[in-house]
């Protein structure tokens, strides 16, 4: 050992003759599925969107013009609308690898407050409904301050948060409804997203235009802006994520106020579905909202997924229900298969991560 | 000659694991210095507390003269130190181009970069390509690629291509060729050369013993949490450092005040 040198150089001397132009193989043919396993991998919203064309041939075999009459199409736009205005506030998080239990108490809050500061304070309902937008806000700010500063998990902060922004609803609207006809004739502003636009029989109303014009806003900046690729860099893999350059609290605390606004919107957008404003509503958000993200094939595990499955995802629980009605199947039905695709979304979402491997 | 980044009695534990124990620091302008060391001798950790990753109990830290505190990497970046970590700090899921700009992305210029805060993917495409060219990682060949497709030599050199890429003062590696090739490895060294010759100082962690003899100005020993001595590579053999940075030998300047 002793009489060695640095100059070990010569080992390396062949190293200038070495080839230096990009590699280049041919197509190896790993076999259809695993090309599949790799189309799938670049385009996570493509099973949702297979399943979605799947489950829409198969009830309008079953069903015929009944499934594809216009009143049907209403009712699945309608249903659907709000999930998928939740939907795109829990993609969000979800892709930072948290969750929201909160966000269909941040909808009927933000909803309340629009009504009641519009009733009960007499404020113009245009300010009452910037309160409103603001109260959820607000709510996200707590959530994002809570998981990011704080360092406490999403499951945890979300379900106390659940909890809290439902009683403060129920203790400050003393569970009370303000009625649609009230609405109708001082507030109709409240109702702006039920408004229809009656399109060759079918009703689409603001609220699913709203829903449909959100996910195409997120997912543009989702993909194209540096917040979009530092909010899936966070969900991967956050060390890495601040390591490299990413102010991964202020990422996190962005998130979740932009998910609470969203879930604002949505309470906005319940009023103009069901005309009233209850406290009583939406309870079931947060499950649905999960529902939808998963089924469109968003990976809970965070940094992987698109906005376009999550909106995939809730038009196959839309179209499930109403198919199954439809056809006068018992609800329970409809449960059970959503159940079973939400286990066979994550299966897969399971197999697609291993195309790395 | 005053150095551009200098450290003084770093101090740092992890619960009762001591791993920073009045540890010294020095790199002077434009040289190469190697830090060798044991496993567990805090190489790392001191890294992480010169670039903000880590947050010190006690000790100071100048550069250029000036007092610092960095309190995330993203202040040692914004003064111009990169870093290539251990862990590499890569986002698997994201394309090679995203990961080389993560934190510093280019926009479009005008309306679509200013209002709608629009990537320019291609401009961003380019310049990775044409950093990993230069390293010579020529067997990527889909620049969009998730870097988790990639192999670990790959990604190593990627994480290599960025600090090279970027810093403009100084660039400090911690092993950055454990995972290449021979080739990849050598042009790793030209590329040091590289960014050394344009007046960047360089601070290499390595257990590549020729590596460091072949590439460092001097070698900064560390043992048990801080630095031992500083040698010159042209002053004693690979046996020698290996014997001080294990604690066989002592090295001559400390054997008189502790005789064996």
């Amino acid at each position: 050992m002793s009489n060695e040198t640095p100059q070990e150089v010569n080992l390396e001397a062949s190293l200038s003759a070495a080839p230096s132009e990009v590699a280049e193989f041919a197509e190896q043919d790993g076999g259809v599925i695993r090309k599949f396993q790799h189309i799938l991998h670049q385009n996570p919203a493509l099973v949702p969107l297979i399943v979605l064309i799947f489950s829409i041939s198969l009830f309008g075999a079953l069903l015929g013009s009944k499934f594809f009459s216009p009143f049907a199409l209403t009712l699945i736009l309608q249903q659907v609308q709000i999930v998928a205005i939740l939907g795109a506030a829990q993609s969000l998080v979800i892709l930072t690898a948290g969750i929201d239990l909160s966000v269909g108490a941040i909808m009927v809050l933000s909803s309340v407050v629009m009504g009641q500061f519009t009733f009960r304070y007499g404020i113009p309902v245009e300010l009452a409904i910037v309160s409103g937008l603001i109260c959820g806000t607000g709510c996200g700010f707590v959530n994002g301050w809570l998981v990011a500063v704080m360092r406490l998990p999403p499951f945890i902060v979300t379900l106390g948060m659940w909890q809290i922004i439902l009683a403060t609803t129920f203790i400050y609207s003393a569970n009370e409804s303000i009625r649609a006809q009230d609405i109708e004739e001082q507030a109709v502003l409240l109702h702006f997203f039920g408004t229809k636009l009656p399109l060759g029989g079918v009703n689409f109303t603001f609220g699913a235009l709203f829903a449909v014009l959100l996910a195409f806003g997120l997912a543009y900046a989702l993909r194209t802006t540096a917040w979009g690729r530092h909010v899936f860099a966070v969900g991967d893999d956050p060390e890495a994520a601040e390591l490299s350059g990413v102010n991964v609290k202020k990422t996190l605390i962005s998130v979740y106020m932009l998910a609470g606004l969203i879930c604002a919107f949505a309470g906005w957008a319940v009023i103009g579905r069901i005309g009233a404003v209850s406290p009583n509503v939406g309870q079931l958000g947060n499950i649905e909202s999960i529902t939808a993200v998963v089924i469109g094939g968003i990976s809970l595990f965070g940094g992987r997924g698109s906005i376009a499955g999550m909106l995939f995802g809730a038009l196959i629980v839309g179209v499930f229900s109403l198919g199954l009605r439809l056809l006068g199947a018992d609800a329970q039905w409809t449960y059970l298969l959503i159940g079973l695709l939400i286990i066979f979304a994550v299966a897969v979402d399971q197999w697609i991560r291993k195309v790395s491997v | 000659m005053e150095p551009i980044l200098q450290a003084r009695n770093l101090i740092k534990h992890f619960g009762r694991v001591t791993a920073l124990d009045g540890a010294d620091f020095d790199l002077l302008p434009g040289e190469i210095l190697a830090v060798i060391g044991d496993n567990g001798a805090g190489k790392s950790v001191m890294i992480k507390t010169l670039t903000g990753a880590v947050q010190l109990e006690s000790g100071e830290i100048k550069m250029n003269g000036k007092p610092i505190a960095f309190n995330s990497p993203i202040d040692s970046r914004s003064e111009g130190i990169e870093t290539v970590y251990q862990t590499l700090a890569l986002s698997p899921a994201l394309s090679i181009a995203d990961n080389m700009f993560m934190g510093r992305e280019l926009r479009y210029p005008g309306i679509r970069g200013r209002i709608f805060r629009q990537l320019d993917k291609p401009t961003m495409e380019k310049f990775a390509r044409e950093k990993l060219s230069e390293l010579g990682l020529l067997t990527i060949q889909n620049i969009r690629q998730a870097v988790e497709t990639l192999s670990g030599g790959q990604r190593q050199g990627i994480a290599v291509a960025r600090a090279a890429a970027f810093g403009s003062k100084v660039i400090i590696l911690d092993e950055p060729t454990a995972a290449l090739g021979v080739k990849e490895g050598r042009r790793v060294l030209d590329l040091l050369q590289d960014v050394k010759a344009r007046g960047i100082s360089i601070v290499l962690i390595s257990h590549n013993m020729p590596h460091v003899f072949e590439i460092s100005d001097r070698i900064h020993i560390h043992r048990l949490g801080k630095r031992l001595t500083v040698i010159n590579p042209k002053d004693y053999t690979m046996s020698d450092a290996v014997a001080f940075m294990t604690g066989a030998a002592l090295p001559p300047e400390l054997e008189s005040n502790h005789p064996p």
